[in-house]
């Protein structure tokens, strides 16, 4: 079926987008403020364009605009879009919607959420080739189970009769880049396709993107805020910030020689690596976990959990979504009390039910959480936010609650004077988790859960809060419990890494050992899951794995796909 | 389906605990009410005596929770009792009146909710256009004016004026189908009237909430028109509480008529609760209370599981 298109697709190199001068404008509280301040962005036939930055830089808004569809409240306001000889900007609404779908297709960061729960799967993906008169209803279905195929989804003739609830996140991811492909796009713009799935997952969706597109000589838009994902993927990358362009370039030669200083700030993150590795020297541990097993209702999900956090220790704990991680801490916390075993806090057994433990025992074990947002009471300013604590657990008031407050905001590198009135909404993302840990000191705690803190922050921001809590560890002596799905952060500050996989402990030791060989399987398959810039990675990887399974008969690969 | 059969066996086991509690707490209502059937019957003239022998004679003069545990017995097992007002079987009496109430909510449905799901969805495709703000404002007013004035004016306009319907509705035991529709139309109209904008905001509404989700975005993205993206991806998921409100209005169709079915001197089930509460036949109370209330049950008890039916994450688990 694609053949027949092969003559009106024109040939590799012509161009296929022009956007000149694109300017995007938002409605903000009653107030028009542009985002995008004219950018230009070619794109040739066959070609993978990367469109990266940190949030805010405007990148999902320009990979729409490709579509002539800005969201809610933007507008496009100035420049011009040129599709393949169509002025889209002064193109009717049918011509427009003629385009969508069929010319000029979109993934989206969530699949979950962009496919229709009251549809299955088939009907989602030959909605649009039926509609556009490209294929009839049985010629789309068989297609379609042809695509899943090609992109490697299980039991590719039956998948597309289940609904979306039915099919894991990265199967989705999948079967949304197929539906994108059923009318052979000229163009597809990938809006952080892998953005919400774990590492081990991402990796085959990756190589089935990257198969796919190559495979039809489709142009793509790729947006990303991950250099090592957009690395593997695009052929050209722009960086983007603020709504400008800042640097433009073929991505070999990019990543090897970064013009602009802020490309290389970018390349740069996560070289922070915190200094001191500490000894253990003391045998009673201050946290130990202790063959813990919980459920929620009548669903087991901690299997005897076991591990111990020391005196002024990081212990990151890391495994995919839904290995029990932040169950683990809520456990901890109180929060669920365990069906079997026990916490105990410097040799002594802590009550299972947090409304038992005395004000004590709560004070020191504080958390951190991922959005700091909801974390925050938007009525509370700042004062009350650290103040509140200080009140709780010291029975500070007066003069000594103000200036605690004020020496605390001081420690977290904000000047009081002008944040201690402000609201949280008032901050920015970082500034938001700062008083988070700021709140969290103000207990004096020994132990602090930081519940995937930094993955919600842009990498430069969360590379700040990283080197805020390595200087408050050492000051205050703290020990950090860390939950992350992220390696690269635990390679900036673990002492000890323990890995969960499926509610147990799947693997655990000192961080230099646990980044040495050999591992067990999934340590392998999480560690080597994790992108790096090289452009070759995807490959050598998979050709690794393949290695792997065919001599050794080790099959590395992520459960659900 | 198997979890559906549970449910519906559970619910319906609650329904029954909820039919006994509301028939006590009717049975006491109807005792706080002053004077009984004896005091209405015989007037304001009768000496205490009558008064005392006839409520012997009706047994009325027993203590409340006998009177209540004998009757309860008695509809357990399935003896509505006679009326004490007439000694007809209230079986019998409640057959015809309840048939006629189906009827006239049945027409009131079949014109209302096809028309309110309609104009809902129209409302949503072009939000805020003059249309939008005309249907609302309509169905608004409609919806603030009391049934009796609803009933009213239309009795002026289509009796009075154009004289195409009648203003009472003579329905007898041999009316034929057709026959019978016609002379209930006024009513059904009016009833229409009253329930639709009630459904018609609720299915804008419905749909206008989901509207900013992403699969909306996403089926925009692929070339799909408005109007396909409102009744293939917005309807479906919008069904849950269309459909609660539809069954709610149902249910006012059938219990709440009362002041409509006394304007067009209607034969339905609420006017013989309003004859009866002022004759103080607690029987016959009783048992219109209790239809009542299976009504409530059982329609809610549809709710819920169309609502299942219509929402693949509970019909097809992982």
């Amino acid at each position: 079926m694609a053949d027949n298109t092969n003559t009106q697709r024109g040939t590799k190199g012509d161009v296929l987008l022009e956007m000149k001068g694109l300017k995007i404008a938002a409605m903000v509280e009653e107030e028009e403020i542009e985002i995008v301040h004219g950018v230009d962005v070619t794109l040739k036939r066959g070609e993978v364009l990367g469109l990266i930055g940190e949030s805010g830089a405007g990148k999902s808004t320009i990979g729409l605009a490709a579509m002539a569809y800005t969201r809610g409240g933007c507008w496009i306001s100035g420049g011009s879009i040129n599709f393949d000889g169509i002025d889209m900007l002064n193109a009717s609404a049918e011509q427009l919607r003629d385009l969508r779908g069929k010319r000029i297709a979109y993934v989206a960061q969530s699949a979950a959420a962009n496919f229709n729960p009251a549809h299955k799967l088939i009907d989602q993906f030959t909605e649009a080739p039926v509609l556009h008169g490209y294929s009839n209803r049985s010629a789309a279905e068989a297609d379609a189970k042809e695509l899943f195929g090609r992109l490697r989804l299980p039991n590719a003739d039956t998948i597309g009769f289940r609904y979306p609830h039915q099919v894991s996140g990265g199967q989705l991811q999948r079967a949304m880049t197929a539906m994108a492909m059923s009318c052979r796009p000229d163009l597809i713009v990938f809006d952080e396709p892998t953005t919400a799935l774990d590492v081990t997952t991402q990796i085959e969706v990756l190589a089935a993107i990257r198969d796919v597109v190559e495979q039809f000589n489709t142009a793509a838009i790729y947006v990303t805020h991950d250099l090592a994902v957009v690395a593997q993927m695009a052929d050209r990358i722009m960086v983007l910030r603020h709504g400008n362009l800042v640097e433009e370039g073929n991505t070999r030669e990019m990543l090897a020689a970064p013009k602009e200083e802020y490309t290389s700030q970018l390349l740069a993150v996560r070289t922070f690596k915190k200094e001191h590795q500490l000894e253990v020297t003391e045998t009673t541990p201050l946290l130990r976990v202790n063959n813990v097993s919980a459920s929620y209702g009548t669903t087991p999900v901690l299997f005897g959990v076991n591990f111990d956090v020391h005196k002024g220790q990081t212990v990151a704990v890391v495994g995919e979504s839904g290995s029990g991680k932040s169950t683990t801490a809520r456990v901890i916390t109180g929060l669920l009390p365990p069906s079997e075993g026990t916490i105990e806090f410097k040799g002594q057994a802590l009550p299972p039910d947090y409304r038992n433990r005395s004000k004590d025992e709560l004070r020191q074990v504080q958390m951190i959480y991922q959005m700091a947002d909801t974390a925050l009471n938007p009525r509370q300013r700042i004062r009350e936010v650290i103040g509140r604590p200080l009140t709780f657990y010291l029975g500070m008031t007066g003069k000594q609650r103000e200036d605690r407050t004020r020496e605390l905001l001081t420690m977290i590198e904000m000047n009081p004077d002008e944040y201690i009135d402000r609201y949280p909404t008032e901050l920015s993302g970082g500034q938001k988790q700062r008083i988070c840990i700021a709140r969290a000191l103000a207990a004096e705690p020994e132990l602090i859960i930081c519940d995937e803190v930094t993955s919600a922050l842009d990498q430069l921001v969360a590379e700040e809060i990283l080197k805020l809590l390595d200087r408050l560890q050492s000051e205050l002596n703290l020990a950090y419990m860390f939950i992350t799905h992220d390696l690269a952060t635990v390679r900036a500050i673990a002492d000890e890494v323990v890995v969960m996989l499926r509610g147990e402990v799947n693997d655990s030791g000192p961080k230099d050992e646990m980044f040495t060989p050999p591992h067990t399987d999934y340590t392998d398959l999480l560690l080597s899951s994790v992108p790096e810039m090289d452009p070759d990675w995807l490959d050598n990887l998979l050709e690794e794995r393949k290695r792997l399974a065919e001599e050794e008969g080790r099959v590395l690969k992520a459960a659900d796909n | 389906m198997h979890a559906i059969l549970t449910m519906i066996i559970q619910r319906l086991g609650l329904g029954l605990i909820t039919l006994i509690a509301v028939s006590f707490i009717m049975s006491v209502a109807i005792e706080f009410l002053p004077g009984d059937l004896a005091q209405e019957v015989l007037g304001q003239s009768a000496t205490p005596e009558t008064v005392a022998a006839f409520r012997a004679e009706l047994g009325l003069d027993r203590a409340f929770h006998t009177r209540y545990f004998e009757w309860l017995g008695n509809v357990l097992t399935g003896d509505l009792g006679t009326s004490l007002a007439n000694q007809r079987e209230i079986s019998e009496l409640l057959g015809t009146r309840l048939y006629n109430t189906l009827f006239l909510a049945s027409i009131a449905a079949a014109i209302s909710v096809p028309i309110a799901i309609t104009l809902g969805v129209l409302a949503a495709l072009y939000r805020n256009s003059l249309y939008d703000r005309l249907v609302n404002i309509f169905t608004l007013s409609t919806i603030s004016t009391p049934e009796f004035f609803v009933a009213y004016i239309l009795i002026l306009w289509f009796s009075v004026t154009v004289r195409i319907f009648p203003s009472i509705s003579d329905i007898g035991p041999d009316l034929g189908f057709w026959e019978h529709v016609y002379r209930s139309m006024l009513p059904a109209l009016t009833l229409t009237l009253v329930v639709i904008a009630h459904m018609m905001r609720m299915t804008r509404a419905a749909i206008i909430n989901l509207l900013a989700s992403p699969y909306i975005e996403m089926a925009t993205l692929k070339g799909v028109p408005r109007r396909d993206v409102i009744i293939r991806h917005a309807l479906p998921n919008a069904l849950a509480p269309i459909i609660n409100v539809v069954v709610l209005n149902l249910a006012y169709l059938i219990v709440g008529v009362v002041v409509v079915e006394v304007v067009f001197v209607y034969p339905g089930l609420g006017q013989l609760l309003v004859d009866s509460v002022s004759k103080r036949d607690m029987p016959v109370v009783q048992a219109c209370c209790l239809v009542f209330a299976i009504t409530y049950i059982l329609l809610n008890l549809t709710a819920d599981i169309l609502s299942i039916l219509s929402n693949p994450r509970l019909l097809h688990p992982r």
